[in-house]
């Protein structure tokens, strides 16, 4: 999508169908249709001065530090959901991933890999969900690629984002630094964004009210690093949900934990539907969550400062790490048991049993 | 969640522990069959083997349909799967289940076969409506209490004269199960595996009711509580089974008082007769082949019947050598006393039926139960 | 095995289906296995199946002889 965006409309006759219009082959050629699409949608959505330079790659200027760079690619079915859609999701996760370093994200790139025949109108409010993601994070796509392919090789549209960012002097946070007798914290209720997901899909056949909690995490965390530099780690629980992160966690710290099943915040409705689908909530995926970990001496403050952004009024401490060479994950039960929480062994199926 | 979170209180847990611990007599082991992967699943994830006193010795059974079924059983599906025109649907559980050659329905759909998950068999009729063209099969697998629904879809379909719908059916029979394991010889006649008493399955029971357990305390004389997979529920059933052992009775008392009559749902259990008749022999993985174990379509409905359809023919399947499943179900062995436990065989890559769904025995010890063992052995 | 719920029936539709409610989650179920079923009785929900009554009262009683165990135990071992 690097190219100028102040041309003529006229150069192109008439302007893109946003109404009826579907993707056809040729805009993703490289020719007129392409550079149509291209100035019309993407550098109009998304407009900032490095994409209106027009060139194939984005010179950019950065604060002195280490900068931290992630790419993510983004698959999901359905492409809207309540709460977001995979726009916005991509603006998100990928900041999210980049945040996790403690780093202030700064720039990303979009790759777009989009199906013939998909609908101009739904690639439109895609693409403009991801402008409006981006701004409000103060994040600029920078550069961006669209293919298209054959009907029938994609499932709507893909989208891969990568993003870079700076990260603040001093600061050291990595998944392998977790100590015993550290707390595990997290911003809120689990499972909210894979309840929201699961609830349009339609062969589940259910209702409920839950929204995505698709969220730009990196404003909740330059607060917690500000509050307490001595945070050990972060980590998004995305796919997999807390119980995948918290294993990946006690795997590169070489330690295990507990965590208290009491603690951990839920809303009823998520439970619920885990309940009806036969789904344990902590498998259940996050957009707009993350865990810490953080020397317990500074476990209180960290949970007040959080507690006072939007993005962290449910925090809580969950959990605590202990020294195990299994690296296992037990939590307490509410019920008053214990139990290993174990990795996935593979995606989580709604069960009848 | 009403009905649900009473049953999963703490604070009344940890006092029923205690009472448990002041009843069970410490001179002797209280070794209990809970026959369900629903008990099993309720017994792990809310960790009630923690609180249950040491003598108490919990036995997973064969309760769970998926755990069940012969790979011989799949593989018949699998090849179904793989025909021109026929869209396979089954339940989430069913997806991961190794066939012959390690092949699941969850490969062959990555291969192309056009298999769908249902939460609901009139999910799979709603999809043969959908697909004139195509040929929808039910793959029908679960117990008393997964029957009657596939039963309702056979009549409606019927019904409805859809030409495009048939049923595998699967559907197996739980008190037969039981009585097998108690005749087994290792339970009978070696008494290698003392099992003093049952727990009974909670939602079959809503469906065939507390009746058809009384053989069972009668004939074999071991007590028998259908009880409900709440962790209470389970508590209480345990601290039943331990009243009864002591005072010498083998009587079947119902705990799920609240979901269960003698009788059952009649109305249900009306219809499950309607549609379906005895299998006179049925194999069952663990078990081996069990006579009356297995229901199938009766002749009426020969036209959905997915067998006489499509001329499948059942040809036993070979187990893992080294599988120690059978053994596990009749509660003879633990899963830690399988050498591929752990080992080659893991959730990811499971080598036997207790290892396949979360609920099977082998599964459940190795995602719920592995820090004890860790514990121990340290 | 076989996982089912219990779940107050919020609305009656037509051709012996039904809306369950727990906890702000609704889904559509079959009333085809049990009879007389009204507004506000609680259902065991079994793959999409009402499959049995739930009685409230039995329920009650279940949980009194639940908290009279754990009390009396309690007291035992207090004294
Ligand atoms: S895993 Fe559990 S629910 Fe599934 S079939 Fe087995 S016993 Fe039933
Ligand atoms: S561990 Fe695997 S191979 Fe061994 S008995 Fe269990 S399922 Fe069979």
């Amino acid at each position: 999508m690097s190219a100028p965006q102040v041309r003529t409309k006229r150069e192109f006759g008439r302007p893109l169908n946003f109404k009826r219009g579907v993707i056809e082959l040729s805009h993703g050629s490289g020719g007129r249709a392409m550079t149509q699409l291209i100035d019309e949608l993407f550098a109009k959505s998304l407009a900032n001065p490095w994409l209106e330079q027009g060139n194939d790659q984005a010179c950019l200027e950065l604060p002195a530090g280490r900068v931290a760079m992630t790419t993510d690619s983004y698959v999901i079915s359905p492409l809207f959901f309540p709460g977001g859609d995979i726009g916005s999701l991509a603006v998100h996760g990928t900041i999210n991933d980049i945040a996790m370093s403690g780093a202030r994200p700064l720039h990303l790139s979009a790759g777009f890999i989009i199906e013939a025949g998909f609908p101009l109108s739904d690639l439109k409010q895609i693409v403009e969900s991801m402008a409006h993601a981006a701004r409000a994070a103060e994040v600029a796509v920078v550069t961006g690629d669209t293919k298209v392919v054959e009907r029938g090789k994609a499932d709507g549209v893909f989208i891969n984002t990568t993003g870079i960012g700076v990260i603040p002097e001093g600061l050291h946070l990595s998944g392998d630094l977790a100590q015993p007798g550290d707390c595990i914290l997290i911003n809120g209720t689990i499972g909210d964004h894979g309840v929201a997901v699961m609830s349009e899909r339609t062969e589940l056949d259910f209702e409920v009210s839950v929204v995505s909690d698709s969220a730009a995490l990196h404003d909740l965390v330059r607060v917690m690093v500000a509050t307490a530099p001595q945070i050990r780690c972060l980590r998004d629980p995305t796919r997999g949900g807390v119980a995948t992160t918290l294993n990946e966690l006690a795997r590169q710290s070489n330690v295990g934990m507990v965590i208290q099943e009491a603690a951990i915040p839920i809303r009823p409705e998520v439970s619920a539907v885990c309940e009806l689908l036969g789904l344990d909530p902590l498998y259940v995926a996050n957009e707009g969550k993350l865990i810490a970990v953080c020397p317990p001496q500074h476990a209180q403050s960290l949970v007040d400062a959080m507690k006072d952004h939007p993005l962290g009024r449910k925090s809580a401490v969950i959990g605590e790490v202990a020294a195990d060479p299994h690296h296992f994950v037990r939590m307490q039960t509410a019920f008053g048991g214990s139990r290993v929480v174990d990795w996935l062994s593979s995606e989580q199926l709604p069960r009848i049993c | 969640m009403k009905y649900i979170d009473e049953f999963r209180d703490g604070v009344t847990a940890c006092g029923v522990a205690k009472q448990m611990t002041l009843e069970a007599k410490p001179d002797r082991k209280y070794n209990l069959m809970e026959f369900c992967g629903g008990h099993t699943h309720a017994i792990y994830r809310y960790g009630v083997r923690d609180l249950l006193p040491d003598n108490v010795n919990m036995i997973h059974g064969p309760g769970c349909p998926v755990c069940v079924l012969p790979i011989g059983r799949l593989d018949m599906a699998l090849c179904l799967a793989d025909r021109d025109g026929v869209t396979l649907c089954t339940y989430g559980d069913m997806l991961r289940v190794p066939g012959s050659e390690g092949r699941s329905l969850l490969k062959a759909k990555a291969e192309g076969a056009d298999i769908r998950m249902v939460y609901s068999a009139a999910d799979a009729l709603k999809l043969a409506h959908q697909l004139p063209d195509r040929q929808v099969v039910f793959f029908a697998i679960g117990f008393e209490t997964t029957t009657p629904p596939t039963a309702v879809a056979i009549q409606s379909a019927q019904a409805q004269g859809l030409e495009n719908f048939t049923v595998f059916c699967n559907h197996v029979l739980t008190p037969s199960a039981i009585a097998n394991i108690l005749e087994s010889p290792d339970v009978r006649e070696l008494g290698t595996v003392p099992i003093d008493g049952f727990l009974g399955p909670a939602h079959v029971s809503v469906v065939i009711g507390s009746q058809p357990y009384e053989f069972f305390a009668r004939e074999y004389h071991k007590p028998v509580i259908i009880s409900g997979f709440e962790p209470l529920d389970v508590m209480q059933s345990i601290l039943m089974l331990i009243r009864q052992l002591n005072s010498g009775r083998a009587e079947v008392e119902n705990q799920y008082i609240r979901a269960v009559s003698r009788h059952g749902n009649i109305k249900a259990k009306r219809i499950v007769a309607d549609v379906f008749e005895l299998r006179r022999q049925f194999e069952w993985r663990g078990l081996g082949v069990v006579p009356y174990s297995a229901l199938r379509i009766k002749d009426r409905f020969l036209k959905f019947n997915a067998e006489a359809r499509f001329n499948l023919n059942y040809t036993p399947a070979k187990e893992h050598n080294g599988c120690q499943c059978g053994a596990i179900l009749r509660g003879v062995l633990q899963p830690i006393d399988c050498k591929l436990f752990a080992t080659t065989c893991t959730p990811e890559t499971p080598m036997g039926s207790c290892m396949v769904s979360s609920e099977g025995a082998c599964a459940a010890h190795y995602i719920y139960g592995r820090y004890q063992d860790e514990a121990e052995t340290a | 095995m076989c996982l089912a719920i219990p779940a107050r029936v919020s609305q009656m539709l037509d051709d012996d289906r039904a809306i369950i409610e727990i906890d702000g989650v609704q889904k559509e179920i079959s009333l085809a296995l049990v009879d007389d079923v009204a507004i506000g009785d609680f259902v065991i929900v079994h793959v999409g199946y009402a499959l049995g009554r739930l009685d409230p009262a039995e329920a009650e009683k279940t949980l009194e002889l639940l908290n009279a165990i754990s009390q009396t135990s309690s007291e035992t071992v207090a004294s």
